[in-house]
């Protein structure tokens, strides 16, 4: 995975809650056996029935989504987070995001970050008025920033190192081999395997 | 110290634990489908690297399968994604269940089935509903495709500890509510996300009188209001379903292991960061009227006013109106499965209701056993054939209409009383409208060609 540290663009806003991962990539899309190539399918259904916000002008070419909360609800396809990439997302901001959802981001490279109602609410209404509005997300010092406001966003301390440095969590848990051998020793004999 | 459940099952599977990381958890078991897996093994392959315990870890095909017609009525992608599991599964050394064979079936049903489902275990899969086994005092939960790929080369997943919630449920269900309208009824009181962050243990009366058939439908839908996992402390009703099933531990063993099952609950002063009381006996048959599960009202009841954005959202993609009592609305199509709904008991259920009458000429209805076992074991009993008498359509196993990934979907405007566990917009195929109910209320509203009180019909 690239390292990702800092996100600099426009936003555009997604001002509704509860945006399922079915409407985020419909489940037509999910036969594909590829990690790429989702983009165009994004929002599919919203899209097709014409002037939803992602396809206006002034937001072509953001690099972070605003949304209402719990996005990312529903299913565990990771084929979500691929497709927002693939359109161009680099960051999302949310007051919260569904768990699965917010891990399939992280280990996708895209900054799920939570920020307070009211914040969330300041950036929609700013994007609304100005639309070429930039933003910077910056994981290094947890900080959204825009001209004349800061914010600071926690973040879990492993996921933001592992985003900081592109760390491939494979090769990490693998560092652990010799535990994982003991603790295989260990299991109690009655477990079942699938042989 | 006074440990819940979740806290000790999570305990139990600590590789490595390390100030300011996850926890380094180990999988009992790792179940596998055609449609979250292709990129994971592609990922391992890229890397050089092999799965570490194909031992544990279990392949079905469930989520595109064609419920009648076999393979060759998939569709082109659909039946690549199918040959792509098999050639990882033959590579790998993984056992597939796959289309046509015995054993096949939705992977949450087939767990179970095969007894691989026990108290005790951490469970993982690449599908959000994992948390259907639970219902056994395993800690199981869902996983994205790159999360896959970690568990395929490791067998273990880093994890950040979540907190505990405590669902009690009192009280006699009345005649004619289920499970189903248990777990509708607490997420139309939570809402869509009370649960992030958090292992959620179902306990009280209500719920240890319940069997296992019902307790994993209460567990399946923890997600649905954003539990990272649901679970049921194991008892007698559990130790007699996981005994003589094909995994499950024989002779002494058996005793060894139902010993230490039997130390799966949660300490009697065990600390829960909330709990939520259920009044079982107050319960009624609950349906939903719009777009999120916690959308959800009695069928007794109306439509209710939008109370926020997302209420009015949901209003126009159902195309209801505020008022209309829930009992005046009309469908044209039923659909009894799911891995929430589509096991034995839930068949019998629908029958139940079902025998000796007919489907509304208007409505098109079918049944989807959860599993091949399933479908073998419902024609021992003749239930297929007091399906069939009524008009209703007979299908293979498989997820079917409960996601519209395969052949089995709603028409745009299509309305539908079904058992699943979703009603997102286009869930069902796009344009479709879907009210989210218990097996016997759909089987009611099959022969009525509305949404009714099952009551009435008993």
């Amino acid at each position: 995975m690239q390292p990702v540290k800092l996100v600099t663009g426009r936003m555009a806003p997604l001002d509704l809650a509860d945006v399922d991962t079915d409407q985020i990539i419909p489940k037509q899309f999910l036969k594909r056996i590829e990690r790429t190539g989702y983009g165009p399918f994004l929002f599919y259904d919203w899209r097709a029935r014409g002037d939803f916000v992602l396809d206006r002008p002034e937001y072509a070419g953001a690099s972070v989504l605003v949304a209402g909360a719990n996005f990312g609800c529903g299913s565990s396809r990771e084929h979500a987070p691929w497709a927002l990439r693939d359109f161009g997302f680099q960051a999302i901001i949310a007051p919260s995001f569904a768990d699965i959802f917010r891990a399939n981001c992280y280990k996708t490279g895209l900054l799920a970050v939570t920020l307070p109602e009211t914040q969330v609410r300041h950036l929609i209404d700013l994007v609304a008025e100005d639309p070429s509005a930039e933003l910077t997300v910056d994981l290094q010092s947890q900080q959204v920033r825009g001209e004349g406001f800061s914010y600071h966003f926690e973040i879990d301390p492993f996921a933001r190192e592992c985003l900081l440095n592109g760390l491939d969590e494979i090769a990490l848990v693998e560092r652990h081999d010799a535990n994982i051998a003991a603790y295989e020793k260990g299991r109690a004999a009655w477990l079942p395997t699938v042989r | 110290m006074a440990k819940t459940l979740a806290q000790k099952l999570w305990d139990a599977h600590v590789v490595r634990s390390a100030e300011g990381e996850p926890d380094l958890l180990f999988v009992d078991l790792h179940l596998v489908h055609e449609v979250t897996s292709p990129q994971a093994f592609e990922g391992l392959r890229l890397a050089g690297r092999k799965v570490r315990r194909p031992d544990l870890s279990v392949a079905t095909m469930d989520h595109n399968v064609p419920t009648r017609g076999g393979v060759r009525a998939a569709d082109d992608m659909s039946r690549k994604q199918m040959e792509v599991l098999t050639e990882n599964c033959r590579r790998e050394g993984i056992p597939l269940h796959q289309i046509g064979s015995r054993r096949q079936g939705i992977v949450h049903v087939i767990g179970p089935e095969l007894g691989l489902t026990q108290p005790g275990m951490l469970i993982v899969c690449g599908d959000s509903h994992t948390s259907t086994h639970g219902a056994f005092g395993a800690l199981a939960f869902g996983i994205g495709t790159s999360e896959v790929e970690l568990v395929l080369a490791t067998q273990c997943l880093p994890q950040k500890r979540q907190g505990d919630l405590a669902v009690n449920v009192t009280g006699e269900l009345p005649v004619g509510i289920t499970a189903k309208d248990i777990v509708l009824g607490l997420i139309g009181r939570t809402g869509t996300s009370a649960g992030q962050g958090h292992l959620v243990e179902y306990r009280g009366p209500t719920i240890r009188g319940l069997s296992m058939e019902g307790r994993m439908t209460v567990c399946n839908m923890s997600i649905e209001w954003g539990a990272k996992a649901g679970m049921v402390a194991p008892d007698d009703t559990t130790f007699s379903y996981v005994e003589g099933k094909p995994h499950a531990p024989k002779g002494a063993a058996w005793e060894k292991a139902l010993d230490h099952w039997r130390s799966l609950t949660s300490d009697e002063d065990a600390h829960f960061d909330g709990v939520i009381d259920i009044d079982a006996g107050k319960l009624e048959p609950h349906v939903t009227w719009g777009t999120t599960p916690a959308q959800v009202v009695p069928v007794t009841g109306r439509v209710p006013s939008p109370r926020s954005e997302t209420d009015e959202r949901a209003l126009r993609y159902m195309d209801l109106l505020p008022g209309t009592a829930l009992a005046d609305i009309a469908i044209d199509r039923v659909f009894i499965g799911s891995c929430t709904n589509a096991r034995l008991e839930d068949l019998r259920a629908a029958a139940g209701v079902i025998q000796g009458r007919r489907v509304h000429p208007k409505v098109r209805a079918m049944v989807v056993p959860g599993s091949t076992s399933v479908k073998r074991a419902a024609e021992e009993e003749g239930l297929d054939l007091v399906f069939k008498a009524a008009g209703f359509e007979w299908r293979n196993a498989g997820c079917s209409m409960c996601l519209g990934m395969n052949p089995d979907i709603l028409a745009p405007g299509e309305r539908c009383a079904s058992t699943s566990n979703r009603n997102f917009e286009g869930r069902q195929g796009s344009g479709g409208r879907t009210h989210l109910m218990s097996p016997p209320m759909a089987a009611a509203a099959a022969i009525t060609g509305h949404l009714v009180d099952v009551r009435e019909l008993l």
